[in-house]
């Protein structure tokens, strides 16, 4: 029992059933999944399904924030990405043309991976703090985004794009499936291969990793061209579901939620070690929230005031100096009161993930 | 690299490193301000750089409360969202309790200052790095916002009315009250950072909190000050924006971190903490808005590239920055 609660993913994932369940004295049908025409449909899937760009930015962003940086970009590669999909499909005249589709989509994960190489190498080889140098491209990327579309929303009709938010492979909703495969690629890649080493070490300390014998920035700069391509991927899920692209809207404080997914996943901001699972549960935690907020009633205004406290609490938590300052005065005071097994278990309950 | 490396180390050794960004702001003012009056005959009116400053009085002050966070190598993310909880809060308590303005007024300025107060405290006591814990001050403060109301809410209580009507007026042209107060603030700001021991305290800290702890310089004290004066400013700010607009609404100020953040890195603050002048921010402002006037006076290019010219001049300048920073050992 120690062990289990010790485990860094148990409070991100006691949360999310807490969460879940809480759910289910609203709407007693909420965990019921059913297949209605050769498609599933239940609010889990939906939770998923409209998590999956989320977990996309945010498995990027765990990938810079491992190597100790930030990217505070990734909602105007969102918005510059959906845009540039959009603006393709809507000057071709077949709008439903299977090849059409892909060229936009490649041109548009192109530009992604283009801007986040930018950000990698403003970081890695002109050495600009990660917050300032990917700063610009959040400032200057909505203007780039306005400028593809012009300022006006551009509104698209075709079916193949609109499998990439929208539509359903094998009974299952397509974004999932393209979350699935991203986040078994990175598990695959990180875990299974050195590189989530070597991306832990440079996060640690990069001056050293670099006398090791590691290419600090080549592994930097690819983790930020990594977040990049995220982000452009998570950018055609939302525009594609919605089919259409704004560049004021599109992705807007997505960084925001990125950065709460990543660090309640038990990734800590300082870098070094990373959890991709964390981050998606950390993700899907953040989606769950929003989707309690509109089914049970209250205000969705809220919605912020709730992130505010979670972000708090967490960063608290995971904070060294909170844990010595809190937990040296729980130590102390247990003098005064009787102490038994209900002290014991407090002191159990309270041992951060 | 060796060019780029050799490049710095030249800057880095002259002794007017410091003042080298804000003259190459100074510059770059003359000269977009120069263009403008070449190409426009409107231009050369003098009310054009006072507009500039009736539309941008708010974003002065809400820099400036930046410049002290960013002189202590901090960051306040929160400020655009609580310029929008001030105008929300003033808007409501005016308009729908009635309450008056001079209980009003207090009330918004001490609340602004007290959300920087809690904010400086978690970042100093906690030890959690300024931009998230801005980042969640941000959040509560729009959510707060948001749970005051949605929709915007029109202010036309006599007091807010005469503040953005009256004209300060110098023979032919004019300023706005609310330019005056910003002016002020900007004043006192450049009294205290040159002359009174918090603002040698905050260049300390700046400079290198380790150091300037082991000096026996009130650490917490500075670092939790920025940020209250920050919070301050923001309010006030929030304040000046609603004589401005006129109006309480929870989505004014969108994004004005961003355009603090610039004004300030603009107005040659280093990000690093520890050199930066008031009046480079005033610079940074003044910059910004003639990047907006010329792009209304061209009239062909649209608003989005403003944000496109100063994510360029952010560059510009941060690349200005490591070159003249001295590498950190």
């Amino acid at each position: 029992m120690n062990t289990l609660v010790k485990h860094r993913l148990f409070w991100p994932v006691a949360m999310l059933v807490a969460l879940l369940l809480s759910n289910l004295a609203f709407t007693p049908s909420f965990f019921s999944v059913e297949v209605r025409d050769g498609h599933l449909y239940g609010s889990l899937i939906d939770i998923v399904r409209f998590g999956a760009p989320l977990i996309m930015v945010a498995l990027g962003m765990t990938l810079v924030i491992a190597t100790g940086g930030i990217d505070l970009s990734v909602g105007s590669v969102v918005a510059i990405c959906g845009a540039l999909a959009c603006w393709r499909i809507s000057e071709q005249g077949d709008q439903n043309s299977v090849a059409g589709v892909l060229v936009a989509v490649a041109l548009a994960l192109g530009l992604a991976l283009l801007l986040g190489a930018w950000n990698g190498f403003l970081v890695a080889v002109v050495g600009i703090q990660p917050i300032i140098a990917t700063l610009i491209l959040m400032v200057a990327g909505r203007g780039l985004a306005q400028l593809i579309t012009d300022g006006q929303i551009i509104t698209v009709n075709s079916s193949p794009y609109k499998l990439i938010g929208g539509g359903y492979l094998f009974t299952v909703p397509f974004a999932i499936l393209v979350a699935l495969a991203v986040t078994a690629l990175a598990v695959l890649l990180t875990r299974r291969t050195a590189l989530g080493m070597l991306i832990e070490s440079v996060g640690g300390n990069a001056e050293a990793s670099r006398l090791a014998g590691i290419h600090s920035r080549r592994i930097t700069l690819m983790a930020y061209i990594v977040a990049g391509l995220c982000a452009g991927i998570a950018g055609l899920m939302i525009s594609s579901n919605v089919s259409s692209a704004d560049g004021n809207n599109a992705g807007l404080w997505y960084e925001l939620d990125a950065i709460l997914a990543v660090v309640i996943g038990g990734t800590s901001l300082a870098g070094g070690r990373f959890s991709i699972a964390g981050t998606v549960v950390g993700a899907l935690l953040i989606q769950t929230l929003t989707t309690t907020i509109y089914t049970t009633g209250i205000p969705p205004e809220t919605t912020l005031l709730f992130k505010a406290l979670v972000v708090t609490v967490v960063c608290l938590v995971q904070s060294p100096a909170f844990r010595a300052k809190v937990f040296k005065g729980r130590r102390r005071r247990p003098s005064a009161p009787p102490a038994g097994p209900a002290a014991a278990t407090t002191e159990k309950v309270e041992v951060p993930a | 690299m060796t060019t780029f490396a050799e490049v710095r180390s030249r800057l880095a050794g002259t002794r007017q490193r410091r003042y080298l960004p804000l003259y190459a702001t100074l510059a770059l003012l003359a000269l977009m301000y120069g263009s403008g009056v070449v190409q426009y005959e409107a231009f050369s009116d003098p009310q054009v750089v006072l507009n500039v400053f009736i539309d941008n009085g708010f974003l002065l002050v809400v820099a400036v409360g930046m410049t002290f966070v960013i002189l202590t190598g901090g960051i306040d993310l929160s400020v655009g969202a609580v310029v929008a909880l001030t105008t929300m809060v003033s808007a409501t308590l005016l308009e729908g309790q009635g309450w008056p303005a001079f209980a009003v007024l207090p009330l918004v300025l001490l609340m602004g200052a007290t959300l920087g107060f809690g904010m400086g405290c978690i970042i100093h006591y906690f030890e959690i790095q300024p931009f998230i814990v801005t980042l969640a001050g941000m959040f509560l403060a729009r959510g707060l916002c948001y749970t005051i109301g949605t929709s915007s809410i029109t202010i036309d209580e006599p007091f807010w009315t005469t503040m953005a009507q009256s004209k300060v007026r110098f023979g032919d042209n004019f300023i706005s009250p609310s330019v005056v107060i910003a002016l002020v603030v900007v004043l006192v700001a450049a009294y205290v950072l040159a002359f009174t021991r918090l603002g040698r305290n905050t260049y300390a800290i700046g400079g290198n909190p380790r150091s300037a702890h082991l000096m026996g310089l009130p650490v917490a004290r500075t670092r939790i000050g920025v940020y209250t004066i920050s919070g301050f400013c923001s309010a006030l700010g929030g304040v000046l924006l609603s004589f401005y607009m006129l109006s309480g609404n929870s989505l004014h100020a969108v994004g004005m971190e961003l355009d603090a953040i610039a004004a300030v890195v603009i107005g040659g603050t280093l990000l690093t903490g520890g050199s930066g002048f008031v009046l480079g921010t005033v610079l940074g402002v003044l910059v910004l808005g003639i990047i907006q006037t010329l792009i209304t006076f061209d009239g062909r290019l649209s608003s989005w590239w403003t944000k496109i010219v100063i994510g360029a001049l952010l560059f510009a300048f941060i690349l200005l920055q490591r070159l003249i920073t001295p590498r950190k050992q």
